[in-house]
């Protein structure tokens, strides 16, 4: 029957413990990003950037076609990609308006040179398609080595810099007066993410890398406030979607990314949905939660437009 | 003590000065109000006094030395912005900021630092409060923890931009109050830019009112008077003492306000 050979196509779980070998490289792979996604992705929702690490992933994603293509080290090709754009970034966009523009400008045009060198590529298909929406069971062992080692280089350098991005990230001006490195701090920061995703796309795609970098830190701000407890959820979410992600497409023939967007998605929605504060809830439940909790959404009316 | 020092300080971007001349001091435990038009220098004014932008001539010292950025005699509450409802602070992590924000490293656990927040809290008023997000706080509320903010790390002054704007009349009250508290308990020195004197009427030693690049300093007798506001602005202005306020008409860079009568 077509449904049971479709459905046998998406969770197939025989010789599992073999193949479970196999990935071994692929899970490590997948625990790093997972802490370095759900971490970074914190900041990127504080400071509005999710666009931002959209442009990066597809300059990202030119980067590694173009290392494809002259046949050198694709996580390099992506990384060189990344760094350019994140760069750009934040030496052009220091405004939002100007940054949104910014972005708008060099994403098709890293999309656009990303598919022409793998157009004029002639070697596996495989291997184009991966680029976009992932290819993480194919982590080979020196591959690995350059994540582990970039995710250490992001990891560090946002316990480094945690605190004032923080205080940067949430009131620059007041930062600012404190003698928190503002600007200096915020190209830091760019050049972090532009690393990050440079990871991400190497597992996850250059189309999803939003996944990882965005949908676990949005769950996370949607039931806790606290800024231990954010970073913490937001790494768990990410790393579960990650290896549960693995762990599911292992036996069957389909790429990855479909299971690690669908878990990193529905973890979200249980979030909205686990939300009680009716307040978070508004975009949610729309004119429902309005009539409810109109004591309790007036505040953030008033504040919105002062 | 002489906690704030201006010296024929005069304030510009670019080649033109926005105020210039400005000689005043400001002693420990005074209350300062800044009033002008937009647009006249109030938040560079703040901005000078802070170390963040440097005077175009003349001198400005903070308690006997020229300012630096990320000072701790100084506390400051910036004029205020949107705060995301999805921002990962609560109250006392905002007032945390204060303390150790721009330190390096995450920071760890300390009981003292805890204990500390905790007091600053309280002495605001914002210990309800103190575990709920930032923002889904009210607007006098969050006011209220951005005080704390500034006022944690002890600092000898506070520059205070504006902080009454988009409060109602009640939340308006209560954060006059809580400064005026801290100028009397801690010696603290204030500067206030207010568009508004009336809700900080009872508390302001002296006004500095700038206008067209040009100021007047004194008691509120002396500067919100009819003859000085006219001759400030070179236009007629009137200022009419009721019922304890003060009540000014006629100021032209008011044109866009709904009404032509605004206190001021």
């Amino acid at each position: 029957m077509l449904t049971a050979s479709v459905w046998h196509e998406i969770f197939n779980f025989t010789n599992y413990g073999e193949l479970l070998a196999l990935v071994r490289n692929s899970i490590i792979a997948g625990v790093v990003l997972g802490v370095v996604g759900g971490l970074i992705g914190v900041f990127v929702m504080m400071r509005d950037l999710p666009f931002a690490v959209h442009g990066i992933s597809e300059l990202s994603f030119a980067g590694a076609s173009g290392a494809l293509l002259l046949g050198v080290n694709v996580v390099a090709g992506s990384l060189t990609g990344s760094i350019i754009a994140a760069i750009l970034i934040g030496v052009l966009g220091s405004r939002a308006r100007d940054r949104n523009s910014i972005i708008g400008v060099l994403m098709p045009f890293g999309l656009g040179l990303g598919v022409l060198f793998l157009a004029l590529y002639k070697g596996r298909a495989a291997n184009k398609f991966g680029l976009l929406t992932g290819q993480i069971v194919a982590v080979d062992t020196p591959q690995l080595s350059w994540l582990i080692v970039t995710g250490i280089v992001v990891l560090v350098g946002l316990l480094i810099v945690w605190r004032p991005l923080m205080f940067a990230s949430s009131d620059p001006d007041q930062a600012a007066a404190r003698g928190v490195p503002v600007r200096l701090l915020s190209l830091v920061f760019m050049l972090l993410l532009g690393l990050a995703v440079a990871i991400s796309v190497q597992i996850v795609g250059a189309l999803l890398v939003l996944s990882i970098v965005v949908t676990p830190a949005a769950a996370a701000l949607r039931v806790a406030a606290s800024p231990w407890l954010v970073p913490v959820l937001s790494v768990a979410f990410a790393t579960v979607s990650l290896v549960g992600g693995i762990l599911l497409a292992l036996g069957g023939s389909l790429p990855i990314s479909p299971y690690v967007t669908t878990i990193s998605f529905l973890i979200y929605l249980g979030c909205r949905f686990l939300n009680t504060d009716r307040v978070k809830a508004t975009t949610f439940f729309g004119p429902f939660a309005a009539r409810w909790s109109r004591r309790s959404r007036s505040p953030i009316r008033v504040h919105r437009t002062g | 003590m002489n906690v704030l020092h201006f010296d024929n300080a005069s304030f510009g971007y670019g080649r033109r000065p926005l105020w210039g001349g400005l000689t005043m001091d400001l002693q420990a435990g005074q209350f300062l109000a800044i009033l002008g038009a937009n647009g006249s220098g109030k938040t560079s004014l703040l901005k000078a006094a802070l170390g963040l932008h440097p005077l175009m001539s003349g001198t400005v010292q903070v308690a006997g030395t020229p300012p630096h950025r990320g000072s701790t005699r100084i506390g400051y509450v910036p004029q205020h912005r949107r705060i995301d409802t999805l921002t990962p602070l609560r109250a006392r992590d905002v007032v945390g900021q204060g303390l150790d924000g721009h330190r390096w490293g995450i920071g760890r656990p300390d009981p003292k630092r805890r204990r500390r927040i905790d007091e600053m809290l309280e002495s605001v008023g914002a210990d309800a409060f103190a575990d709920r997000p930032i923002g889904q706080l009210s607007g006098g509320e969050q006011q209220r923890v951005r005080i704390a903010q500034a006022l944690v790390a002890d600092p000898l002054l506070l520059l205070c931009d504006e902080p009454l704007l988009s409060l109602d009349l009640n939340s308006q009250r209560t954060i006059s109050g809580l400064v005026d508290r801290r100028r009397r308990t801690h010696d603290t020195a204030i500067v206030f830019v207010t568009h508004d004197i009336n809700p900080v009427l009872p508390y302001v030693d002296r006004v500095l009112y700038l206008a067209g690049g040009r100021f007047r300093i004194g008691t509120v007798d002396e500067v919100m008077t009819s003859a000085t506001l006219s001759d400030l602005y070179r236009s007629p202005v009137e200022v009419v003492r009721s019922g304890g306020r003060v009540l000014v008409a006629g100021v032209p860079e008011d044109s866009h306000h709904t009404s032509a009568l605004r206190a001021g």
